[in-house]
């Protein structure tokens, strides 16, 4: 199939461009025929589109295991037959009278409309095969046991051999809301405050200077958080641990919370900023007017009205937060605790799921199908996450007329 | 009630001095951020100025000697003419495992070039330097001016090694590269095709709203579902080979597709309605408009968005780990199907490793992948200031 079977493709391809708009040619040079009603590339074209598709369909249809059994010389001539089949039949469509330019725009279009589709797959397999792994591991595991159970600790290969482990997930979620927690402490009022600034007092030159910085510090990749986090924040935390003779642990969920929290600061500033731009400004004179100082009218004014918006960004960022991987892996912990203390190590949903899929791999132990379990659960929080603050800007536009 | 005109009643003072706080809390905040930045680009650059000098030490290296051992023993032994068999065996420690490699790669150098003697750089070992009974023999060293600080070209042209003087960033740099070529390949035709379709010829109707709304959630879903999708899909289902560019291609391309359709119909939405209608005034089809007249008027915008998609998948480490690139890889690949590394995979298995010397390798490799990022960037910021049209 690969390599010599797309060469012939291409080069039957060719073949039936060029015999197309030949053929048409000379048929509509004959005296008695009309004169060809489409541009004659159409023609050659039409006939291409007969010899491509076909073929296309089947080597994409190689890689499918359904007819992994077939060897690679039976595609190769299946695809050949198909393809020579669609060039006979195109090159026998091609008379001058024949409508050309609208079959392949009309081939176009369902081509362009399949390619939306996708979309749709896309989502549809997520939730196929999240759901299809869920529901096996529910075999193992009950509903209720994974939802309210307080312990998570997958069976590892030092376990008692008919314990396949605990699966209680409320640890994650616990773990999970602490780190989010800490870092929606951090970034809200900065990234309100910077919002504000942006907004209402910087001048226009000085924005221009502060909002790309502030986006770039979302465009860091979060490994580079993650970096940080292990090889700053941490000891730091440590030894103010030290001096103050607490123990923080050197995966503390203050820390992440904390790098955390500088990584979700530039969502919440820039949605505010936006949130605060459009605001209309006659609220502001008229707050002005009655005799209020520009913090007054911020606080009393603007802000209220700007609301929805802010709370669109904030929850756009708590989504972001829980979803976020390689900072959490590289920087909290891999043992389940269940606790607010945010000294203490905790881990979190996504943390599970890269450490129970990236160790030894049966596909069919409770141990792996549980981090799908875990993966539909994200999937499902940030997708609800996501329509609530997309529901709280349309309402917000309309009240606006933005 | 009379007040002097430079005197305020006290509780105006009192709002004015709240309204000066106020905004003095919005400074900090940025100074807050500002700081935050220059920590974490400093913080970075700090920690990996260790990778990127290596301590060498110069030996005389002729044809004759057919094995490292024999070569290492030979060579000292030339230094220090005196020095014990014992006394040779604690000098060879000095010097880094990777010098194997280096060794066997200027052997074969020098048959392919008929060269039978020449002096060459060893790497050394920074843990071994470090001990304190090899300290004699290094300030030896140091006063016969044998030990070289270096410029470590080597960080960029090799793969990854099991020592940290010697392992490479290149290896990561060719994965990724190669990962951005499948996932543009998969990405950029399908996600035009999408938008294009979506803009111009669907019909507006409630299926046309629930695919927005899909396209937007799906925007917003964490980097490692697409990663499990991956996983659950290519390999199980198709068992398309793990680790390889295949399948890191197309999970890859199945994260931005949304980006790019996005991008993509903001750009094709902001060509003017006029354009449509003076073409088709003109007697084009829909089809002609739309390839003729609006998409080459949108281009720019869509190659914009593009780029900035790409950096993003770039930097995403979550869904390759899925998709088991996890591996120490050491060859690079030939194929789509071989298995590969990619830049963030590297650096996040070089922070891991418990080796010391392997966290100024992981610095290094982050500010490589930054520099990365920021020539993409540049470059749409680049490319959308020339071309951009203000209708």
């Amino acid at each position: 199939m690969s390599a010599p079977g797309f060469l012939i493709l291409s080069a039957l391809t060719l073949l039936g461009v060029y015999l197309g708009r030949f053929r048409v040619l000379k048929i509509s040079k004959m005296p008695q025929n009309p004169a060809p009603s489409s541009l004659l590339k159409y023609y050659g074209i039409y006939v291409a589109l007969w010899v491509f598709i076909p073929g296309f369909l089947v080597m994409m249809a190689s890689f499918l295991p359904l007819f992994s059994g077939l060897s690679r010389r039976t595609f190769l001539y299946t695809m050949m037959i198909l393809s020579l089949s669609g060039l006979v039949y195109g090159l026998r469509r091609t008379q001058p009278s024949f409508r050309a330019r609208e079959a392949v725009e009309r081939t176009f279009k369902l081509v362009l409309g399949t390619s939306a589709c996708l979309a749709i797959l896309m989502t549809l397999g997520i939730l196929i095969s999240l759901l299809s792994e869920t529901v096996r591991f529910f075999t193992w595991v009950p509903f209720l046991d994974f939802l309210s159970g307080t312990t998570w600790s997958p069976q590892t290969t030092f376990g008692p051999e008919d314990s396949i482990g605990e699966f209680g997930v409320l640890p994650l979620f616990s773990g999970t809301l602490l780190i989010t927690g800490i870092a929606m402490i951090v970034a809200l009022p900065v990234g309100l405050f910077i919002a504000i600034y942006t907004s209402e007092y910087a001048s226009s030159r000085t924005r221009d200077l502060i909002k790309p910085i502030v986006e770039m510090l979302a465009g860091i990749p979060t490994i580079v958080y993650g970096f940080f986090a292990i090889v700053a924040v941490a000891p730091l935390l440590h030894t103010v641990g030290q001096g103050l003779n607490i123990e923080i642990s050197s995966e503390s969920a203050l820390g992440v919370g904390l790098v955390m929290g500088v990584m979700i600061l530039p969502f919440i500033s820039s949605f505010s900023d936006d949130a605060l731009r459009s605001v209309p400004f006659e609220l502001r004179e008229n707050s002005y007017a009655l005799g209020a100082t520009s913090s007054e009218t911020i606080k009393k004014v603007v802000l209220p009205a700007a609301m929805p918006g802010i709370v669109a960004g904030v929850l756009l960022a708590v989504s972001r937060a829980i979803g976020e991987t390689m900072l959490v892996v590289m920087a909290a912990g891999l043992t389940a605790n269940f606790t607010a203390n945010p000294l203490k190590s905790v881990t979190t949903l996504t943390v599970q799921i890269v450490t129970l899929l990236t160790g030894d791999q049966e596909f069919n132990s409770p141990k792996t199908l549980s981090a799908f379990a875990l993966g539909l659960s994200l999937f499902i929080i940030t997708l609800i996450l996501n329509m609530i603050a997309s529901r709280v800007v349309q309402r917000y536009r309309k009240k606006y007329g933005t | 009630m009379a007040h002097s005109l430079s005197a305020r009643p006290p509780s105006l003072e009192r709002r004015y001095r709240k309204d000066r706080r106020f905004r003095l809390y919005g400074l900090l905040a940025v100074a807050v951020a500002l700081i935050f930045f220059a920590l974490i680009t400093g913080g970075i650059v700090f920690r990996s100025f260790q990778v990127f000098q290596t301590k060498e030490i110069v030996l005389p290296f002729t044809l004759d000697e057919k094995t490292y051992e024999g070569f290492m023993s030979r060579g000292f032994k030339e230094l220090f003419p005196d020095a014990t068999e014992e006394d040779l065996q604690n000098l060879s420690t000095l010097l880094s495992l990777g010098g194997q490699k280096v060794f066997y790669q200027a052997r074969a150098r020098a048959l392919k070039n008929k060269i039978s003697q020449d002096s060459l750089f060893f790497p050394l070992s920074e843990d071994a330097l470090r001990l304190p009974k090899n300290q004699p023999w290094v300030n030896l060293l140091l006063e016969k001016g044998l030990i070289d600080l270096r410029f470590n070209t080597r960080f960029f042209t090799e793969a990854d090694s099991r020592n940290p003087e010697t392992a490479g960033i290149w290896g990561g740099v060719l994965g990724s590269f190669y990962l951005m070529l499948m996932t543009l390949f998969f990405s950029f035709p399908v996600g035009i095709a999408s938008a294009v379709y979506l803009e111009e010829f669907a019909p507006k109707n409630r299926f046309l709203e629930l695919i927005e709304v899909n396209i937007s959630n799906l925007a917003a879903v964490p980097s490692i579902v697409f990663g499990l999708l991956g996983l659950g899909i290519f390999i199980n289902l198709l068992h398309l080979p793990r680790s390889s560019t295949l399948v890191g291609g197309l999970t890859l391309s199945l994260m931005t597709l949304p980006t790019i359709i996005i991008a993509a119909r903001t750009a094709l939405a902001a060509v003017p309605k006029t354009i449509r209608e003076a073409a088709q005034g003109l007697g084009a089809s829909r089809m002609q408009v739309t390839f003729h007249h609006v998409v080459p008027l949108a281009l720019p915008g869509i190659l914009t968005g593009t780029i900035i998609s790409m950096a993003r998948a770039l930097g995403e480490t979550a869904p390759l780990l899925m998709i088991g690139m996890m591996a120490f890889v050491v060859d690079l690949p030939r194929s789509p199907w071989d298995p590969a590394t990619a830049l963030p995979v590297q650096i996040f298995t070089w922070a891991r490793n418990p080796e010391p010397g392997f966290m100024s390798s992981a610095a290094g490799g982050i500010l490589v992948l930054l520099g990365f990022l920021v020539l993409m960037n540049l470059g749409a910021i680049l490319l959308r200031k020339r071309f951009e049209h203000k209708w």
